[in-house]
Order: C-alpha cells, then sequence, then structure tokens
C-alpha cells in the first residue's frame, strides 16, 4: 500500500501534541525543578544543586517514615490482594450455582473510586467496628484508626477488599486458558489436591502473576486516594504514605522544590521494583 | 460422585458466606442512611425506625448533587472520546508505518505509564496554569494526555492482528487515508475501543488528584471532589455522609450493571499488556 508521508504525522499529531505538552515536557521540568527551592507561589527558582536530595534522604524523618510505611504496607498489600485474588478465582471457576453472582460481588468494589472507599471504611471502622466492639465487649475492635497499627491495617483492608476482585478477573482469564487436557493427565498420572495446584496450576498461571503482582505494586506503592480518605494521614503523620507526604511537602509546606526531589526519588523506586518484578516473574513463566 | 457434590455444597456456602462478607459494608452504609443520627448512634445495625429519605434529600443538596454529577458526566464522556479518537489514529499509524521512527515513538508512549502522577502534577499544574487552562476543557485536555499512552498501548496490539489487505482495497479504490481510516478501520476495531472505552470511564470517573488540582472551584467540581468536601464540612455527621455516599455510588452500579461484560473483558485485556 502506498502511504504518503505526510498521513503519519499528521494521525499522530494529536496524541503527540497532548502527550509532550501533558507528560513529556512536565516529567522533564519536575526533574530540572527538583534541583531548585522553587516554593510554588513566585515564579523564581534558584539552582541549588543536590541539596534537595541530600535534605530528603538524611534529614527528612517523615519522609523516611513514609518510605518505611509504603514499603511495609505494599508488601503485605501485595501478598493478601494476590492470595485473596487467587483463591476467589479458583472459588468462582467451580461449577456451581450463583458462581456468576458471587464474582459481580467480589469485583464490584474496585468500580468504588478510591475516595469513596476510603469514608466508606471509615465508617465501618470508626463507628461499626466500635459499636460492636462496645456491644460484645471485644477491645480489639475499639479505637480503630485512631493508632498507626490499626490504621496500617486499616488502609490493608480496603485495599484487599477493593483490588482482589479485580486480581481474580485476571485470574479467572489464566485459568480458563488452562487447557482441560492438561489437568486431566495430571490426575491419571495421580496428582490430586496441593500437588495439582503446586506442579501444574501455579506454574501455568505464571503469565498471570506477573500482571497481579506488576499492577498490585503499583498500586500499593502510588497508593493516595483510599490514603487521604481513610486517615488522611493521621495520626500525627504516622500511616502517610509516600504519595501523601510528597503532597503534603507541596501544598502545605510550600516546598514544591523539596516535593519534586521526592517524587523523582520516588518515580525511581518505583521504576526498579517495577523491572525487577518483571524480570523475575518473566522468566518463570511456561507453556502448557 | 457423591463426594464432589457435597464438596461443590461445601465451596457454595463458603463462597456466599465470602460473597455477604464482601458486599456487607455497602449494605450496612444503605441501612445507616435511612436513618436519624441518633439512630446510628444508638444501635448501629438496627434497621431504621421509620422509612424516610430526608438524609437523601439533604444530601442531595449539600453535595451540590445534580452539577457535580453533570460535570463528572461530561469531563467523563468528553474526555474517553477523545481519548479514543487520538489514541486510535496514532496507533493506526505506528503499526502500519514499519519504520524505526514507529518504533521509536511507541516504546516512549509505553515507556511513560511507569512514571507516577506525583512526579508531573507540580509541573503541570504550573506550566497549565500560565496557560490559562485550570478549567474543565484544560482538564478534558490533560486527561487526554495521561490517557493516550496507556490506550495506545492497548490498540497497537490490537491492531496488529488486524489484516492490512482491507485498507488496501479501499485505498485502490480511492480512498484518501482519512476516509480509510473512518470507514474501514474503526468499524473493526469496535470491540477494542469498548475495551479502552471503558478502562479510561472507570479511571477519569473516580479520579481525585488531577481535578482536585485543576477545577477546585465552586459550580466546576466533580463528584469525588464534592464528596471530599462534602466530608471537610460535616464530619461525624454520618446521617447524611452515608446517604451522600450511597447516592455517590448509584451512578457507578448502574454503570456497573450495564456494561458488566464488557467491564470483565476490558479488565482482561487490558491485562495483556
Amino acid at each position: 500500500m502506498r502511504k504518503p508521508k505526510w498521513g503519519f504525522w499528521v494521525f499522530l499529531a494529536p496524541a503527540m501534541i497532548s502527550f509532550i505538552l501533558i507528560q513529556a515536557i512536565p516529567t522533564l521540568m519536575g526533574i530540572f525543578y527538583s534541583f531548585t527551592d522553587w516554593n510554588g507561589i513566585g515564579s523564581q527558582k534558584n539552582f541549588v544543586g543536590l541539596q534537595n536530595y541530600i535534605t530528603t534522604i538524611t534529614n527528612d524523618p517523615k519522609f523516611a517514615h513514609a518510605f518505611l510505611f509504603t514499603f511495609a504496607f505494599s508488601v503485605c498489600a501485595v501478598i493478601s490482594v494476590n492470595v485473596v485474588g487467587f483463591a476467589l478465582a479458583m472459588l468462582v471457576t467451580r461449577k456451581m450455582k450463583g458462581a456468576n453472582l458471587m464474582r459481580g460481588v467480589f469485583f464490584l468494589p474496585n468500580l468504588i473510586g478510591g475516595i469513596l472507599l476510603g469514608f466508606t471504611w471509615q465508617f465501618i471502622f470508626v463507628q461499626v467496628f466500635d459499636a460492636l466492639g462496645k456491644a460484645l465487649h471485644l477491645d480489639f475492635l475499639q479505637g480503630w484508626l485512631s493508632n498507626t497499627e490499626t490504621g496500617f491495617i486499616g488502609l490493608l483492608i480496603v485495599v484487599t477488599w477493593q483490588l482482589s476482585g479485580y486480581m481474580m478477573i485476571i485470574y479467572i482469564a489464566q485459568i480458563q486458558n488452562i487447557p482441560d487436557s492438561v489437568i486431566e493427565a495430571s490426575e491419571i498420572d495421580g496428582a490430586a489436591g496441593f500437588q495439582k495446584l503446586k506442579s501444574i496450576i501455579l506454574p501455568l498461571m505464571m503469565p498471570a502473576f506477573t500482571i497481579g503482582l506488576f499492577l498490585s505494586i503499583s498500586n500499593s506503592f502510588k497508593l493516595f486516594d483510599q490514603n487521604i480518605s481513610l486517615t488522611g494521614g493521621g495520626p500525627a503523620n504516622s500511616t502517610q504514605m509516600m504519595s501523601l507526604n510528597i503532597y503534603n511537602t507541596a501544598f502545605s509546606e510550600g516546598r514544591f522544590g523539596m516535593a519534586q526531589s521526592k517524587a523523582v526519588i520516588f518515580m525511581l523506586i518505583v521504576m526498579t521494583i517495577s523491572v525487577i518484578q518483571l524480570s523475575i516473574t518473566k522468566k518463570r513463566e511456561v507453556e502448557a | 460422585m457423591a463426594k464432589s457434590r457435597t464438596k461443590n455444597i461445601g465451596f457454595g456456602i463458603l463462597g456466599t458466606i465470602l460473597a455477604v462478607i464482601f458486599i456487607s459494608p455497602v449494605l450496612i452504609l444503605l441501612n445507616s442512611s435511612f436513618k436519624s443520627l441518633k439512630e446510628i448512634y444508638l444501635d448501629i445495625l438496627a434497621l431504621p425506625q421509620q422509612f424516610s429519605f430526608d438524609n437523601y434529600k439533604q444530601a442531595f443538596e449539600k453535595l451540590d448533587f445534580l452539577s457535580a454529577f453533570t460535570n463528572s458526566l461530561v469531563i467523563t464522556v468528553i474526555a474517553t472520546v477523545l481519548i479514543l479518537l487520538v489514541s486510535a489514529m496514532a496507533a493506526w499509524v505506528l503499526v502500519r508505518y514499519k519504520t524505526r521512527c514507529s518504533k521509536v515513538l511507541f516504546l516512549v508512549f509505553s515507556s511513560a505509564l511507569l512514571i507516577p502522577f506525583q512526579c508531573v502534577m507540580l509541573p503541570l499544574v504550573d506550566f497549565m496554569s500560565k496557560m490559562n487552562l485550570m478549567n474543565r476543557p484544560g482538564l478534558v485536555f490533560m486527561y487526554v494526555g495521561f490517557g493516550c499512552s496507556m490506550s495506545i498501548v492497548l490498540l497497537h496490539g490490537f491492531i496488529k492482528n488486524v489484516p492490512v489487505e482491507l485498507e488496501e482495497a479501499a485505498t485502490i479504490d480511492g480512498c484518501n487515508m482519512f476516509q480509510t481510516f473512518f470507514y474501514i478501520v474503526v468499524p473493526l476495531l469496535k470491540t477494542i475501543l469498548v475495551t479502552v472505552a471503558v478502562i479510561n470511564v472507570m479511571w477519569i470517573w473516580n479520579d481525585f488528584l488531577l481535578p482536585s488540582l485543576v477545577i477546585n472551584k465552586d459550580g466546576m467540581q466533580t463528584l469525588p471532589l464534592r464528596t471530599y468536601l462534602f466530608f471537610g464540612q460535616f464530619t461525624k455527621k454520618w446521617d447524611l455522609a452515608t446517604a451522600a455516599l450511597i447516592l455517590c455510588m448509584i451512578p457507578i452500579i448502574i454503570f456497573y450493571l450495564c456494561c458488566q461484560k464488557h467491564i470483565v473483558k476490558g479488565i482482561t485485556d487490558g491485562a495483556v499488556k
């Protein structure tokens, strides 16, 4: 087919222009601003070299705490989201009544945005848990979200509730891709129960795990909406995650340059972890 | 046989229990939304004493629901349509022109998926306010810029498997590039376009941070933004708050019931990249 050369650029132009203006230029500007003392209000930006990075890394206990909190949270969230998601997928792919309805219910929380979810669970944790705890005399149900531990577990519950249905959908698609003949062959060879799961199903699920892990890692690392609406980072910034820390550094403290250097560090962390995870799980993918 | 049947009943019961646990926060919320504040504090799980829509009426007004809903809807629809158009055009030429330039550009679009929003937001807002684009059209434009990379990646994967012969025939019959694209290519992309649309709608409808930075002015706010402000104003007014949350969930649940199949397909396809 003969294609005019102008066609390429004409068709590409709208996407290119918006991409360059909205993503490419701001990213590059952001990296540049991270070396300045920009305060967000004036247009004056003085070059300060690596000062922001040095301060962030050596002398910012709040950011260090946010990093550790985010890291610990992501490890727990990735495990719980994927284990629950996989278990749900195994459950609803059985031939039984109501399996479709169950799928729908498990998936529904995913569509409700982070802000709504955070406030919904704030009500459940602070009002419902507390009332139940008083009625049943269970101490551990009282005073939720008022300390770091319950804030952490609360966030974990919210994110698991939201994302496991999404992972379930991905895992269902992969389970249905496993040919029946492979399962039958393994059964004839005497594999059953746990052995079948470990030696046959899990290895064939690897492509889905690559995606499931990738999505849950990046979602939990970048978590913002649920954080701001569930705990707001409190009490005393103890449940503040990295995204919220960057946001507060800019908009509460007015240190835009500093926030930008944190954002660049944040980007490097997210990219590194994602690339490592992709290369590890990709290697383990096998074909049926 | 008998053994596997009891086993399946067991799993059926387990699944039902899990489903009830999953849906219970929403049900508790729904129940509370019909109660007075006193009733909520008195006994949180009891059914409402009288069935009244008073909370809803008040929440509806305080949320400025109609205007927020309209804003959300208009922004979501226009941004999604533009993303589809712009990305389909770009993805098509990126597949059909097999040059090194296409390869590099595609790589740029797909690696942009790894950049966290936090890294872009401050310079972007700075830049947009200088361009006088801190308004709804500006927000739509930003969504196109953010949305096109993911959409191009998905469409690119699909178009690769669309046979080129139809397009060649159209060219021979005298179609120019625009005619070929709109009359031949777009109809062939229908399924993937629905998928990409669903993914973008889910993201834009629920997005909070970007609108909060760009259009945080009375009358312009979207639903997530109004919800957030509402909670700032009425902390502890749980009778109104629960009604407000249910109000905001209704459009999402309707959307889900209408497009369940496409949503599930959207996620599965979207995950393949």
